[in-house]
C-alpha cells in the first residue's frame, strides 16, 4: 500500500475505515457545533496568533530539542529528545488544553469538563481554565483518584472540581463515560475538553492540530542543527496517541522518516492486562469512534493496564489505526520492566527524570537500537516529566531493590530482550 | 409487509390508550427470571418489548441501567443468548420485540449475520443510541433487507433539519428522548418537551414513543396525543431488582 500523505479526514471524520462519530443523537448538535468552530474559529489568524502567543509566553514554547551525548555514545546513534517535559505543568497535555480552553471561550461557553487518568490532562485542563477564567470539572476514576492523590490536590488548588467515577472499572475509560454524560446534559454551557486524539470527529483532528506544534518545532530545530536534514526516525509513546500524533504529523509526508509508536505491554505475562490496542487489539466502536480496541469476542471493552498510568486506555486514536493499516507508521509494545529500566537509564545517564509514559518510547529505542541505522538520528518525544511517578517507582523498588541494579550499564539495556512484532 | 412495531402501537391506539414499551436488559434480574418477566409482561399486554443488549460502556444510560447491565455482563449475558432465547419463543409472544444496544456488540457479531439471525428469531427492530444518522446508512439498509426497523432517537436539541433527515425514511416508530440527559426515572419532565414533541409530531409519519425518565402513567398522560407510546426503563429495572414483577409494575400503564 502506498503510504498516505493527505491526513485530512473526510467530512464525517474518517481516516480510511477508522474514525467517524458514534455518539447519541443528543450529542450530535454540540459535536457539529464544535466541528464548525474548529473550521471557523481555530483556523482564523486571530485565534492562531493568540494560541501561539500563549504557548510562547505561558507554556514556554518552543520546547528544547536536546541531543543526549551519553546515550548517543553508548547506542552508536544520535539520540535526541523533544523536551515536552519542560512545558508548564510538565507534559505535552498543556498544548491541547490551552487550545481547547481558548476555543471554549471564543464559543461563548463558561464551563469546561475533562476526563483524566493519571491526572496530567486534568491538571492541564484546570490550569488552562484558571488562566482563561472558565469553570472546570474533571472526571477521574475512583481508583485513579486514590493512586494520583497529589494531582487531585493540584487540580483543586487550581479551582477545579474533581468528580470520582465509581462505575465500571473505576478508571480512565469510565471517567470518559461520565464526561460524555455530563456533556449530553450540559452541552449548552459546556465544552468537553478531550485529552487525546480519541473520541468522535472532530476531536482526533482538533487535538492533533493543537499538538502538531511538537513535530513542527522538532523538524525545524533538527534542520537548523543539521543543515537542513531530516531525522531517520521519530518515536513516541502511545496511550490515546496525542503526543505521538503531535510528533508524527509534520513528518507524515516525509516518507524517509520512520514513525514509531510504542504502546504499553503491561507485565508481559500471557493473559496479563496491557494497553496495546494497536499491537494486539481489533477494530470496533468505542467512545464515539471506530478504532482498534481491547475487547472480548462479544464486543465488551476489556480493562487495560500499564505501569504508566497515562497509557492505561483500552482504545487508541483512529488516525493511528489508519497510519498502521496503511503501513506509514509502525507500532510496537514494551513491557513495564523495560520502561522502568529506561526510566533509570535516562535519570542516571542524562540527568532527566522522564514520565513513565515517555519511558516506553525511550525504552524501545534503548532495546532496539540495532533496528535503527548506525549513526542515524532518532528523535524521541519526551512527553512529560517523571515527578508524578515517584510513588510508583518507589513502590517497584521497594518490592525488588535488586531489579534495577543494572541501570549503570546502558549496554545491558541495548542487549535486553526485543519487544514488538 | 408493514412493520410489526407500527402495527402493535396502532392497535393500542385503537383501544384508546398509549402503547406500552417496557425495557429490560437481558439477564436482569437474573438470566432465568429475565424470560419469566418477558413472558409475564407479554401476557399482561405489553405492546412492544425492548430487550437490552448489555454493553460495558453504556454512554446513554443513567446509573440504574448501567449498574444492572454490568451485573448482567457478570452473569455472562451476550447477544447470542438473547437471539437463542427469542428463537425458542418465536410465535409465542404477542408483543413485538425490539433490541436496544450499542454499536460494538452488534458489530462484533457481524451486522449481516446479526440481521439474518435476529429476523429468524422474530426480532422486529433495533434501537442503537450511538448510531446517529450519519453512521447509520449501510447498517439501516442491511437491517431493512431482513425486514428489521432501525428506530431513530431524537430529542429536545434535535433541529428541524435533523428531524427531517430522520423522518425521511423512518420505519417502526421514532423514539423521542424526553430529557437532555441519560436514562433514569425522573419526577418531572422539562416543559420544553411539549413544544419539541409537537415539532417531532409534525416531522414523523411513523408513531412517536416518549422515553427516558418516565415512571408513572400520569407523566405520559400530560402529553396527550403528542405521544403514541411510552418507554419505561429504569423504573421497571429498579422494581424488578427489588423483587417485584415487571407485569405488576406495568398494570397501571395498560389500563
Ligand atoms: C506524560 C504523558 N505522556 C503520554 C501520555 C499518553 O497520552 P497520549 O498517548 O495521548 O500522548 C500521558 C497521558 O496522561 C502523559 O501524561
Amino acid at each position: 500500500m502506498t503510504p498516505k500523505k493527505d491526513t485530512t479526514p473526510t467530512d464525517s471524520g474518517y481516516y480510511g475505515e477508522f474514525g467517524g462519530r458514534f455518539v447519541p443523537e443528543l450529542l450530535m448538535p454540540p459535536v457539529l457545533e464544535l466541528t464548525r468552530a474548529a473550521q471557523e474559529i481555530v483556523a482564523s489568524k486571530e485565534f492562531q496568533d493568540e494560541f501561539t502567543a500563549i504557548l510562547r509566553d505561558y507554556v514556554g514554547r518552543p520546547s528544547a530539542l536536546y541531543h543526549c551525548p551519553n546515550i548517543s555514545r553508548e547506542l552508536g546513534l544520535e539520540f535526541w529528545l523533544k523536551r515536552e517535559d519542560l512545558n508548564h505543568t510538565g507534559a505535552h497535555k498543556i498544548n491541547n488544553t490551552i487550545g481547547q480552553a481558548l476555543l471554549t471561550k471564543k464559543m461563548g461557553k463558561p464551563r469546561i469538563i475533562a476526563e483524566t487518568g493519571a491526572g496530567q490532562h486534568g491538571v492541564a485542563t484546570a490550569t488552562a481554565a484558571a488562566m482563561l477564567g472558565l469553570e472546570c470539572v474533571v472526571y477521574m476514576g475512583e481508583i485513579d483518584v486514590e493512586r494520583q492523590a497529589h494531582n487531585v490536590r493540584r487540580m483543586e488548588l487550581l479551582g477545579a472540581t474533581v468528580v470520582p467515577a465509581k462505575n465500571g472499572t473505576k478508571t480512565l475509560k469510565d471517567a470518559v463515560n461520565l464526561a460524555l454524560k455530563d456533556w449530553i446534559a450540559n452541552q449548552r454551557t459546556t465544552h468537553y475538553c478531550i485529552g487525546s486524539v480519541i473520541g468522535p470527529h472532530p476531536f482526533p483532528e482538533l487535538v492533533r492540530d493543537f499538538q502538531a506544534v511538537i513535530g513542527l518545532e522538532a523538524k525545524e530545530q533538527f534542520a537548523a542543527r543539521t543543515m537542513g536534514r531530516l531525522p531517520d526516525a521519530v518515536v513516541a509513546c502511545v496511550g490515546g496517541g496525542s503526543n505521538a500524533m503531535g510528533m508524527f504529523h509534520a513528518f507524515v509526508p516525509e516518507t524517509s522518516v520512520r514513525l514509531i509508536g510504542v504502546e504499553a505491554a503491561g507485565t508481559g505475562e500471557p493473559g496479563c492486562y496491557h494497553s496495546s490496542s494497536l499491537s494486539q487489539g481489533t477494530p470496533g466502536v468505542f467512545q464515539g469512534t471506530l478504532t482498534k480496541l481491547l475487547q472480548t469476542e462479544q464486543g465488551q471493552i476489556e480493562p487495560s493496564h500499564s505501569v504508566a498510568p497515562g497509557l492505561d486506555y483500552p482504545g487508541v486514536g483512529p488516525e493511528h489505526a489508519w497510519l498502521q493499516a496503511t503501513g506509514r507508521a509502525e507500532y510496537y509494545c514494551l513491557k513495564d520492566d523495560r520502561a522502568l529500566n529506561a526510566f533509570f537509564v535516562l535519570c542516571r545517564k542524562e540527568g532527566i527524570i522522564p514520565a513513565l509514559e515517555s519511558s516506553h518510547a525511550v525504552g524501545w529505542v534503548l532495546d532496539n537500537a540495532d533496528r535503527l541505522p548506525k549513526g542515524g538520528n532518532v528523535i524521541v518525544c519526551l512527553s512529560g516529566r517523571g515527578d508524578k511517578d515517584m510513588g510508583i517507582v518507589e513502590e517497584v523498588l521497594a518490592k525488588d531493590p535488586s531489579a534495577y541494579s543494572d541501570i549503570y550499564s546502558a549496554k545491558y539495556a541495548v542487549k535486553g530482550p526485543k519487544e514488538g512484532k | 409487509m408493514g412493520s410489526l412495531l407500527t402495527t402493535r402501537i396502532e392497535e393500542a391506539k385503537a383501544k384508546g390508550r398509549k402503547a406500552v414499551i417496557p425495557y429490560l436488559p437481558f439477564c436482569h434480574p437474573d438470566c432465568e427470571r429475565f424470560w419469566t418477566e418477558i413472558e409475564g409482561m407479554d401476557a399482561a399486554g405489553a405492546d412492544v418489548i425492548e430487550v437490552g443488549v448489555p454493553f460495558s460502556d453504556p454512554v446513554a444510560d443513567g446509573p440504574v441501567i448501567e449498574e444492572a447491565v454490568n451485573e448482567c455482563l457478570e452473569r455472562g449475558a451476550c447477544l447470542k443468548g438473547i437471539l437463542d432465547g427469542l428463537a425458542e419463543r418465536k410465535g409465542k409472544l404477542h408483543a413485538a420485540i425490539v433490541l436496544m444496544g450499542y454499536v460494538n456488540p452488534f458489530m462484533q457479531y457481524g451486522w449481516e449475520k446479526f440481521a439474518a439471525d435476529a429476523a429468524a428469531a422474530g426480532v422486529s427492530g433495533l434501537i442503537v443510541p450511538d448510531l446517529p444518522y450519519e453512521e447509520a446508512g449501510e447498517i439501516k439498509a442491511l437491517l431493512r433487507a431482513q425486514g428489521l426497523d432501525l428506530v431513530p432517537l431524537v430529542g429536545l436539541n434535535t433541529s428541524a433539519d435533523r428531524l427531517a433527515l430522520y423522518a425521511e425514511d423512518a420505519s417502526g416508530f421514532a423514539y423521542f428522548v424526553s430529557v437532555l440527559g441519560t436514562t433514569g426515572a425522573r419526577d418531572s419532565l422539562p416543559e420544553e418537551v411539549f413544544e419539541k414533541l409537537t415539532l417531532a409530531r409534525k416531522a414523523f409519519t411513523v408513531p412517536l414513543a416518549l422515553g427516558f425518565g418516565i415512571k408513572t402513567p400520569e407523566q405520559a398522560a400530560r402529553f396527550g396525543d403528542l405521544a403514541d407510546a411510552v418507554v419505561i426503563g429504569s423504573a421497571i429495572v429498579s422494581h424488578t431488582k427489588a423483587g417485584g414483577s415487571a407485569a405488576q409494575f406495568l398494570a397501571p400503564f395498560l389500563k
